[in-house]
C-alpha cells in the first residue's frame, strides 16, 4: 500500500485554482521531490496533505487514512511536518521544542520518560543532542532545522514533509539536512527549490507547474532541458554527476540563450 | 524557594501596616489559627483581630487576584502569540468593569452577587464579540484577535467614563474602586470565588501546557502537530472570560499585573508553560502583595488605588528588565 495517495486533488484559493486535479502516491520508504516555480502550489499541495487545506475536489490518504474527514491528532500521529512558518523567537529550550513532537500521542505523567528518552533519540539522530539545553532563539539557520527535524522524528511519523527546508541554510548545512532525511529510511515528501540538490538527493520527482502536475519519475525522467526549460523559461543543460552519475542540472544564465533574453533580443 | 518568598512576603505583609505586628507574632497568631491543639496566646486579643479578620483576607486576596491575572495574561499571551496580550488589551478587564460599573450604577452594592454576576457577563461578552469579530471562515486569527480586543476596550471604556460621568457623587467612590482597583474591603467570604478561578483556571492550563507552547511557534504548525487552534482559543476565551470576571468582581480593574508578569517571567524561566506556570502564579501573587502593602501604607491613612500602585512600581521594573536582558539572549 502507498504511503501517501493523492487521487484527483484541487484546490481553490479565493479566485485561483491553486492545485489543479492532481494525482500522486508515494511509495513507502520513497523520498518524493517537490519542484516547480513560486507560486506553482507546491506549500499548497503539502498542506492539503497533512489537512490544514481542505481540497475542493478529490481525496487524500495518509496510510490508509483518509485525512479531509480525519481528525486533526489522528493525521499528526502519522505525518510530521516541517513549516515555513515555525517562529524562531519563542523563548522555548531545545528541548522544549524536540517534546512538542509527542504532543499528538498524547501527555500523561505516566508517559513523561519515555517522552524524554524518544526525544533525546531524536535529537541523537539529527546530530543535536549538544544543543538540547539551548535556547531555539539563539540557535543558527542550520541548528534550528536539525532540532525541529529531531521535533519531527519525536512525532514518529511514517509519512514526513518538509517545505522547503534548505532555506537560509549554507550548502554545507543543506547537504547534511537532505543527507540526514535520506537516512531516516521514513517516507517522505520534500519541497525544493534547486534541482540538483533534489535530483542528488530524492527517489523520484514530481514536477508543478500553475498547479498542474507537469512530470512525475525519476530525477532522469522529469529534468530534461526542454522540460525545465519550459517550466522555468530558463536554458540549460544536463549533465552527469561526475561522482554519484546523477543529473546535474546546470542553468545558462540569462544572456547565454535563456528565452526570456531571446524575447527581448 | 519562590514559594519560600512569597510565604515570608505574606508575614511581612500582614504585620505592615498603621498598627505593626511583629512578624514573629503574624507567624505565632497564623499557626495559632490553622494548626489544631492548644496554643498559649503571648499576644492581644486586638492583635489576633488585625491579623486574622482584617488583614490575611486582604493579603490572601492578592495572592488570588495577582496569581489569576497573571495566569489570564500567560494564557492569552500564548494564544494570540503577542507579548502585549492582557485581558485588558483583550476587552475582557474593561468588560468586567463595565458589567460591574452599570450595575452600581443601577443601585447595586458592594460585595453584591448582582455585581459579580454582572462583572462575569462583561467579560463574557466582550470574549463573545472578540471571538466574532476575530474569526473567518472557521479560524479565529490572533492579530484580528487583538484588533477587535484593543477597539472593544476602549468602547466598554467609553461606556463606562460616560456612566461614571452622570452618576451620583454618592456612588463615586465605589465606581472608581472598580475603575482603578482597589482590595480594602476584602474579607474571607469574597475569598471562594477567585480562589475557585484560580484553581480551575491554573489546573486547565497546566493541563494545555504544551498545546499552549505549540500555539506559540506558529498556527500551521501547531495545526500540523494536530492542535485544534480555533478549539483552544474558543476554550482560553472562555477561561480567561471566567477568570477576569471573579477578579474583577472582588478587586475591581487591576491593570499591568496580566500583561507585565508573564513577560518578565517567560524573561526568566523561558516560555515553556509547564515551567512557567506556576513560576507565574507565584510571581503574579507576590507582585500583588507587595504592591497592596504599599497601596494600604505609603499614604496612610489614605489609600492608594491598587492600580495605580501596580502601574508605577510594575513599568520601570519591566523597563528595566528590558534593558537588561534583551529578547533572545542566551541563558
Amino acid at each position: 500500500m502507498s504511503s501517501v495517495v493523492v487521487d484527483r486533488v484541487s484546490v481553490q484559493l479565493g479566485d485561483t485554482l491553486a492545485i489543479d486535479d492532481v494525482s500522486l502516491e508515494v511509495r513507502p520508504g520513497e523520498v518524493l521531490g517537490l519542484l516547480g516555480p513560486n507560486g506553482c502550489g507546491k506549500s499548497t499541495l503539502l498542506r492539503t496533505i497533512y489537512g490544514t487545506q481542505r481540497p475542493s475536489a478529490g481525496t487524500v490518504h495518509l496510510d490508509g487514512l483518509d485525512v479531509t474527514s480525519a481528525r486533526r491528532r489522528d493525521v499528526a500521529r502519522r505525518c510530521a511536518v516541517l513549516t515555513q512558518d515555525h517562529a524562531t523567537d519563542v523563548e522555548l529550550s531545545v528541548l522544549d521544542v524536540v517534546l512538542l513532537g509527542r504532543i499528538p500521542h498524547g501527555a500523561s505523567r505516566r508517559s513523561a520518560d519515555d517522552d524524554l528518552r524518544r526525544a533525546s533519540e531524536a535529537l541523537a539522530r539529527t546530530d543535536a543532542t549538544h544543543l538540547v539545553h539551548r535556547a531555539f532563539p539563539t540557535l543558527s539557520g542550520g541548528e534550528r532545522q536539525r532540532v525541529l527535524l529531531a521535533r519531527a522524528l519525536c512525532q514518529d511519523p511514517r509519512v514526513l514533509l518538509l517545505d522547503e527546508p534548505t532555506n537560509h541554510l549554507d550548502v554545507t548545512h543543506q547537504l547534511d539536512l537532505l543527507g540526514a532525511v535520506g537516512d531516516l529510511g521514513v517516507t517522505c515528501v520534500v519541497a525544493l527549490h534547486d534541482l540538483t540538490l533534489a535530483a542528488a538527493h530524492c527517489d523520484r520527482l514530481a514536477l508543478l507547474d500553475g498547479g498542474r502536475l507537469v512530470a512525475l519519475g525519476t530525477p532522469e525522467e522529469v529534468l530534461t532541458p526542454a522540460r525545465v526549460e519550459a517550466t522555468y523559461r530558463v536554458a540549460c543543460d544536463l549533465l552527469t554527476h561526475p561522482r554519484t552519475g546523477r543529473p546535474l542540472v546546470a542553468l545558462a544564465p540569462r544572456d547565454h540563450g535563456s528565452p526570456t533574453a531571446q524575447e527581448a533580443s | 524557594m519562590t514559594t519560600f518568598v512569597l510565604v515570608l512576603t505574606i508575614v511581612l505583609s500582614i504585620g505592615t501596616g498603621p498598627v505593626g505586628v511583629p512578624p514573629a507574632t503574624v507567624a505565632k497568631i497564623l499557626v495559632a489559627h490553622l494548626l489544631p491543639g492548644e496554643h498559649v496566646a503571648t499576644w492581644t486579643a486586638a492583635q489576633d483581630q488585625i491579623v486574622w479578620t482584617f488583614r490575611l483576607p486582604r493579603v490572601l486576596m492578592a495572592v488570588l487576584v495577582g496569581a489569576a491575572l497573571a495566569v489570564v495574561g500567560t494564557l492569552l499571551q500564548a494564544i494570540v502569540r503577542n507579548p502585549l496580550a492582557d485581558p485588558y488589551v483583550l476587552g475582557a478587564s474593561s468588560g468586567a468593569a463595565l458589567g460591574a460599573v452599570g450595575a452600581l450604577a443601577l443601585g447595586a452594592s458592594v460585595p453584591g452577587l448582582l455585581v459579580s454576576g454582572s462583572a462575569f457577563a462583561g467579560a463574557a461578552v466582550a470574549g463573545v464579540v472578540v471571538y466574532v469579530l476575530a474569526s473567518r471562515g472557521g479560524r479565529i486569527e490572533s492579530l484580528r484577535m487583538v484588533l477587535a480586543g484593543v477597539a472593544l476596550s476602549y468602547l466598554f471604556s467609553a461606556v463606562t467614563g460616560w456612566i461614571t460621568a452622570t452618576a451620583d457623587h454618592g456612588r463615586l467612590p465605589g465606581l472608581i474602586f472598580f475603575l482603578l482597583g482597589s482590595i480594602s474591603s476584602a474579607t474571607w467570604a469574597m475569598l471562594a470565588l477567585p480562589a475557585l478561578a484560580l484553581v480551575l483556571g491554573t489546573a486547565y492550563a497546566l493541563h494545555r501546557a504544551r498545546h499552549l507552547d505549540a500555539a506559540m511557534t506558529g498556527d500551521e504548525t501547531a495545526a500540523s502537530l494536530g492542535v485544534d487552534m480555533t478549539r483552544l482559543r474558543i476554550e482560553v476565551l472562555v477561561v480567561t472570560a471566567a477568570m477576569t470576571g471573579a477578579v474583577v468582581a472582588v478587586a475591581g480593574g487591576i491593570g499591568f499585573v496580566g500583561m507585565v508578569v508573564p513577560h518578565v517571567c517567560r524573561l526568566l524561566v523561558g516560555a515553556g508553560h509547564r515551567a512557567l506556570l506556576p513560576f507565574t502564579v507565584v510571581a503574579g501573587a507576590l507582585l500583588v502583595v507587595l504592591v497592596d502593602t504599599v497601596a494600604r501604607t505609603a499614604a496612610s491613612p489614605r489609600e492608594i488605588p491598587l492600580g495605580v500602585v501596580t502601574a508605577l512600581v510594575g513599568a520601570p521594573f519591566f523597563l528595566w528588565l528590558l534593558r537588561t536582558r534583551p529578547v533572545g539572549a542566551e541563558r
